[in-house]
């Protein structure tokens, strides 16, 4: 990985204004490297979509600064970022096929390119047979396989990634954690992912940021030392069972603290 | 026989029972043939006055007033209702106004709207549109208010403009509210004109009822309300249509 990180983050703040102002975030400190894949886990309501939101240009921050490929982030998303959101971002009035495409004919990419890209992504994503159905003829894993590969189709350097399979069953998720390695080893992209799910952060990731109850900060970095070259079979190993350890032991007291219980000793 | 032709048929056939059992009714002098002719002399008269060109004048009349009243209400109702939805305050204030402006009888307006518009066709047409405007306003405010919040970051994502947001994601996606504010305004609008020339016109469709009602010229009035009652159906009919079309593009039908 060249030394110049891709995404760096320093002194982020995101506070709500309002009658009791909320800060919701930081300050966060954070450098991701070209091609990582960074995950993040932390309780219910730490700021983690805050996060993903400043970094992606979807809300400015209150302080600090973002810089993605050594640009600053203001106000916009910038080019060579995608997102995939929690809650289902597939437009019902338009089919797969045209879903996926909805992206490359706003950039005025041509027809035969548009085909192309639109025909690898739909087979990448296992949609090919979907192709011409509509959002609500699907189920719900298969409309965030249509949000990913309208992600996906554009080819972006950053993808962030917003608890994308939240709403799956674990088995599903599991696959779908596979296809999502497939995607980054495939790609090249940076990935950082947002999860609730120390196992999935623990599975998918190179390193994995805990967060902190309200306001959201790093309490621990941890590094999973996985190889490049891995799937989901990987959760049967031991190492598995210690990088998810380490995580519950850093995010225990923080979830307590955020459900209102104090932290045991 | 598929489900739908299955739907089909029972329709039919309770619309053709409904309208057997109003002929005996009528025919066996189990209601005074005063008070209702047959249904097959409704049809006749009908078709009589479409022939001799009797009722075409009242029908172009009608039609037009509800035309403009309806589309001059879709276009107010969604302006106004966009343009509240981006005013939350002023939304809030007048919420409990709007709200109760359906259990305003607009006719009250009538001698007020004679005053400032004149006899014609003007007055009904204003009728038609204070009864249809709110139908699309609340659509409207409905619609624009259940388009996700996730949608509007995907079309950020996208990088669209302001227009662009609105043009390729806002809309389609509250198409189907605004849609039921177009059936409800074409409704509202239909009832408001016809209601309206019974009371302050000098033609068109319902003043034609209203002048027959009083001739007690039962052929007539029943002949002008089937006209009403088809004209109605068959309004709706289009809309119901289009709009299982709508759906069928989403997949829901």
């Amino acid at each position: 990985m060249p030394d110049q990180p891709h995404a760096v983050l320093r002194g982020v703040t995101r506070v709500y204004p309002g009658a009791s102002p909320i800060h919701a975030l930081g300050p966060i400190d954070l450098d991701i490297a070209r091609g990582e894949f960074f995950a993040v886990v932390g309780p219910s309501g730490c700021g983690k979509s805050t996060l993903l939101d400043v970094l992606a240009g979807l809300s400015a921050p209150s302080a600090g600064t973002i810089r993605f490929e050594g640009k600053p982030v203001a106000g916009q998303v910038p080019d060579g970022v995608g997102v995939v959101f929690q809650e289902d971002a597939s437009f019902p009035w338009l089919t797969v096929r045209d879903n996926v495409a909805f992206g490359l004919r706003r950039a005025g990419v041509d027809k035969a390119e548009i085909a192309r890209r639109v025909e690898y992504a739909v087979g990448f994503m296992g949609l090919r047979d979907f192709a011409g159905a509509y959002p609500a003829q699907l189920s719900g894993g298969m409309r965030q396989r249509v949000c990913i590969a309208r992600t996906l189709v554009l080819q972006p350097r950053l993808i962030l990634l917003d608890e994308p399979f939240g709403a799956l069953d674990q088995q599903t998720r599991l696959l779908m954690g596979d296809e999502l390695l497939r995607l980054w080893r495939e790609t090249g992209a940076t990935v950082l992912l947002i999860t609730h799910a120390l196992d999935e952060a623990a599975m998918l990731s190179d390193r994995v940021g805990v967060m902190s109850a309200r306001p959201g900060h790093f309490i621990d970095l941890v590094e999973t030392h996985w190889p490049r070259e891995r799937d989901s079979r990987i959760v049967s190993e031991a190492a598995f069972g210690a990088v998810t350890a380490r995580l519950w032991t850093s995010l225990r007291a923080e979830s307590l603290k955020a459900i209102g219980r104090p932290a045991e000793t | 026989m598929t489900r739908g032709g299955k739907v089909l048929a029972t329709r039919v056939g309770l619309i053709a029972g409904s309208v057997a059992l109003l002929e005996a009714a009528c025919r066996l002098h189990l209601i005074n043939p005063l008070t209702l002719i047959p249904p097959s002399e409704m049809v006749v008269a009908l078709a009589g006055m479409l022939a001799d060109g009797e009722l075409t004048g009242d029908i172009m009349q009608t039609f037009a007033s509800i035309g403009v009243a309806f589309v001059t209400a879709v276009a107010a109702g969604f302006v106004l209702g966009a343009g509240l939805h981006r005013l939350p305050v002023v939304r809030r204030a007048i919420d409990p106004l709007l709200a109760s402006w359906y259990a305003v009888p607009v006719f009250v307006f009538y001698p007020l709207l004679v005053a400032v518009l004149g006899l014609g066709n003007l007055p009904l047409i204003a009728i038609g549109v204070l009864a249809a405007v709110p139908a699309m306003m609340l659509s409207t405010l409905v619609g624009l208010d259940r388009v996700p919040r996730v949608l509007r970051k995907a079309a950020r994502m996208h990088r669209l403009g302001p227009v662009a947001t609105v043009w390729l994601v806002v809309l389609p996606a509250a198409l189907p509210n605004l849609f039921n504010g177009l059936k409800l305004a074409l409704a509202y609008a239909f009832i408001g004109v016809i209601a309206g020339e019974f009371i302050l016109s000098t033609g068109g469709l319902g003043h034609g009822i209203a002048y027959a009602y009083e001739a007690f010229d039962n052929d007539a009035m029943y002949g002008r309300m089937l006209f009403v009652l088809l004209a109605a159906v068959v309004a709706n009919g289009v809309l119901y249509t289009l709009e299982v079309r709508l759906n069928r593009r989403r997949g829901r039908a």
